[in-house]
Order: structure tokens, then sequence, then C-alpha cells
């Protein structure tokens, strides 16, 4: 193997490294508050709302991401409100198409995530909140969406990862992250393997530290699972 | 016992009943718990619910804070009606702030503790009074400390609901409603989840609070507590207040038959 060919290849993918973060935390932030609205009508009172978010739910897990994304790349100009609308000059750019339909499809496995965090909240704990004189938003603030999100996060962890992943994907509609810079030295230099173990250790660095990060914060929020050994157990 | 009329709505009045249930009905299904139960509870009082499972007594103490709503009947805290509505052949609260309010001027005591395991011993006591009561956080910490002192696990501030024992636990669980300042605290079955060495502990509390002046209505196993503590039983069977009186009456010979095979069952 040739190092120094190495070398210079990790240079040029460690500068598209700022393009995949982007799309990496723009999706997860704009995604995360989409699965709350989301989430939100999914268990909330209004069938309709809770027959939309089955559907959105449904259409966004059960097709591939990448149909997806040509569907915004591709197709969004072939409606003539949408050519034609203020809107126009961001939906054309393809970074805008590719955060897009990253945060539409990641808000529907999210939703159905902090859901099953949502149902696996004890009874108890919510009656005990109303018995104080708790409902609505200050019950949802206080205590089902702490409890929720803790109980949601290492399935959520997951889906964090999925999407570093999927940013990958945006290579395919032009977007210039590490994987279709990749692509571009390939069809340079021919050098598949070298390039893409390149591409593959640094998708495995970024993963690898964000994994660190979602454990530590896991961990800082479950002192309450942990044994405690300051405290001497069942004494009367 | 139904000394004053209860009907009176609005401001509280001297001499009127902490507590006042008129004629509370709930039915599951097709079956009927509560046969219009009424209750008044004065200043004070500790009323113990007696009967055997079944006999609507949780359920009856359940519908006093709304947990469950009464099919009809009406609930007076402290001279103010709690407004109910029907909606969609329903009876359901008017105001959902009104029983917000009214939950937080009742104390509700669990079977099972139901503390936020989430949160430490201290964050579940100032939990309500902070974001409830919105009462300044440090003032609220200084009364829960004194609350943790008053039921014996002030060591325990810091530790987690799942770190402590059962009767630890329901202490905690105590000391929550208590920070609340509630005009009546509600017991249901306190010490039924607990191992039988703990629940001297948790017993002592309870008796601390009555002597102290609290009303309190304890739905309860314990007979010695009811026949020690309370002013008064109330013995429910199916659905309906079987007798009621002072313990020394109700458990002498003001006793109804029903009543003398249920402690029968307890060997005493």
């Amino acid at each position: 193997m040739d190092l120094d060919f190495m070398a210079s290849t990790m240079l040029t993918l460690v500068a598209a490294l700022p393009m995949t973060l982007a799309l990496f935390s723009l999706s997860v932030i704009f995604g995360g508050l989409l699965a709350l609205l989301v989430v939100w009508m999914r268990v909330g009172g209004n069938p309709v709302a809770r027959g939309f978010a089955k559907g959105y739910i449904f259409v966004f897990r059960g097709s591939p991401l990448l149909i997806q994304m040509f569907l915004v790349f591709y197709g969004l100009g072939q409606f003539g409100f949408i050519r034609y609308s203020f809107l126009w000059p961001a939906l054309r750019e393809p970074f805008v198409c590719a955060v897009l339909s990253l945060s539409l499809c990641t808000a529907g496995y999210t939703a159905e995530i902090f859901r099953f965090g949502l149902r696996s909240i004890p009874a108890r704990e919510i009656e005990a909140a109303r018995a104080v004189g708790m409902s609505g938003f200050l019950l949802t603030r206080r205590i089902l969406a702490p409890i929720a999100f803790r109980n949601a996060l290492p399935a959520y962890s997951t889906e964090v990862m999925m999407m570093v992943k999927s940013t990958a994907l945006a290579s395919l509609v032009t977007v210039w992250e590490v994987t279709g810079v990749a692509q571009r030295l390939i069809a340079q230099t021919y050098r598949t393997m070298e390039v893409f173990l390149c591409a593959a250790a640094i998708y495995l660095i970024l993963n690898f530290l964000i994994l660190q990060l979602l454990a530590l914060l896991e961990y800082r929020l479950s002192p309450h699972r942990r044994t405690a050994p300051l405290f001497p157990a069942a004494q009367q | 016992m139904t000394a004053t009329s209860s009907s009176q709505i609005g401001t509280p009045m001297a001499g009127a009943p902490r507590l006042s249930v008129r004629n509370i009905t709930k039915s599951f299904g097709p079956h009927q718990v509560l046969r219009g139960i009424s209750l008044d509870a004065q200043d004070g009082d500790v009323i113990s619910l007696l009967g055997a499972s079944g006999s609507g007594k949780s359920t009856f103490l359940r519908c006093i804070n709304m947990l469950e709503i009464a099919d009809a009947g009406e609930i007076v805290v402290d001279g103010e009606k709690i407004a109910m509505t029907q909606r969609g052949g329903r009876t359901v609260p008017a105001d959902r702030r009104q029983v917000d309010r009214m939950r937080s001027e009742l104390g509700m005591v669990f079977q099972s503790f139901n503390l936020w395991s989430h949160m430490t011993i201290l964050q579940n006591i100032i939990e309500g009074p902070v974001h409830v009561l919105k009462r300044p956080r440090a003032e609220c910490i200084e009364e829960a400390e004194a609350l943790l002192e008053k039921v014996g696990i002030a060591d325990k501030r810091h530790a987690y609901p799942a770190h402590l024992s059962g009767g630890q636990q329901q202490r905690a669980a105590i000391a929550r409603s208590l920070a609340m300042k509630p005009k009546v605290m509600l017991f249901d079955e306190p010490t039924s989840a607990l191992d039988p060495e703990l629940v001297g502990e948790v017993l002592r509390v309870m008796r601390a609070l009555a002597e102290e002046g609290m009303t309190m209505l304890v739905v309860t196993h314990e007979m010695s507590f009811a026949r020690t503590v309370s002013n008064r039983v109330i013995f429910m069977k199916s659905g309906e207040i079987d007798c009621d009186g002072a313990p020394d009456t109700v458990f002498t010979d003001g006793a109804s038959p029903a009543f003398r095979q249920f402690i029968g069952n307890f060997g005493g």
C-alpha cells in the first residue's frame, strides 16, 4: 500500500468532513424537532392528526431514503407552485434537498423511538404527577419528556449513528461530502480500495466519537439505574 | 358524623367539613363498584376505610382526587365544589385547572409509593412545591430537609428511590405529599406493599401526623392502626358503607355481621 497516497487521500477526505458534519447535525436537529411534532400528533387525541402521523411514519420508514432523496431533488422542481415560489432558490440547492430528505426520514424513525419511550413510562409515576396537580404541558415537561427521553436514548443512539452513515447518500444528489469526494478521487486515480478504506475510517472515527458522547449522556442521565455504593442499602 | 349540611358552595366556612363527599357512584362496565357513598371529614379527623378487597374502598379514595372520575355525586374540598359536566354521555370535570388545584390540596400516598424514579428523594419532594405551587426553590429545599428529618430519612436526601427500602420509599412519598401542605391526606393502602418488618416505621410517621391534627383518610388493613389512631372507622361492603362510627363502637358492639366476619379473617 502506498502510504503517501493514503495520507494525501486522508487530507482530501477530511477537508470534506465539515460538509458531512453539517448534513448530519442539521438533519438530526430538524429531524428531532419534526419527530416531536409527529409523535405529539401520533399520541394526541385528534384522530385526523393521529392518522396523518401514522401515515407519515409508515411512508418515511417504509421506503428507501435514496428514493426519498431523489424525489425531493429531482421531483420538487416539476411542481410549478414550488418552482415559482419563494422557496425555490433554497430548494434547488442539493445541500438543502439532502438536509430536507434526511430530516424527513429520520423524523419518522425518531418519532417511533420517542413513542416507545413514552409508552414505557410507568403509569404510577404519571399518576403521582397528576396527584400533585400536574397536567398538560407541565406534566409533559417535568415528568413525561424526561422519563421518555431516558428510556428512548439507547434506541435513539442507534438512529443517530445511522444518520452519520446516511449522509453518504447525499453524494448521489451532488453534495460534496466525504463519500462524494471519495468517489471523485476514485474517478481520478482508479484506486478504489485505498480511497474507500480512508473514507470508512473517517466514518468509523466519527461514529466512535458520537457514540462516546451519547454513552456519556446516557451515563449522566441514569444515576438511578446504577447501584449506589454511597448509600448503604435497605437500612431501617 | 353528618352534622353539617354539605351543600354550601363558595367561600370556606368555619365548621364546614374539610372534605365532603356526596353520593359517589362508580361503575366499571356492568360492574357497579360504588353505590352512593357519602362522607364528611372534619378538620383533624382520621378516618380508616376498611373492607375486603373488591369492596370499593380504593376506588372511593381515588374518586376523591379524581384519579378515577365518579359517574355521579359531588366532591367538596374546604367548601369548594369540584364542577362536573356531561360530555359525550360521560361525567367529566368542567375545568381541568380546578381539578389540578384540588389535587394539589389533597395529598395522596399510594400503595406502591410511586416516587419518580429518575429524581433523587429531595428532588421528588420539591418537585410539586416548585413547579406546581411555583414557590421559591431555596425555601422549598429548606422545608423538604425538615420533612425528611421528620420522617427519619434525612441521610437519604440525595439517594434515588431504587436505592431505598420500601419503608423508606413510602416515608419519602409521605414527605412528598406533605411538602404540598395539603388540606387532607389520602392514604391508599400505604403499608400493603411493605415487608412486615417495615410496616411499623410507616405507621409511626402516620401516627405522628394524626397527632399533629392532619385530616386523614386511610384505606388500610392495619386493624391496630384503625383501632388506636383513627377517630372513626368506616367499613365498606360491596360498594356501600356497611358500618361507620368511632373505633370503639364499631370494633365492639356496633359491628355488623359482615364486619365481624371480616375481622375474624384477621385472626382478631
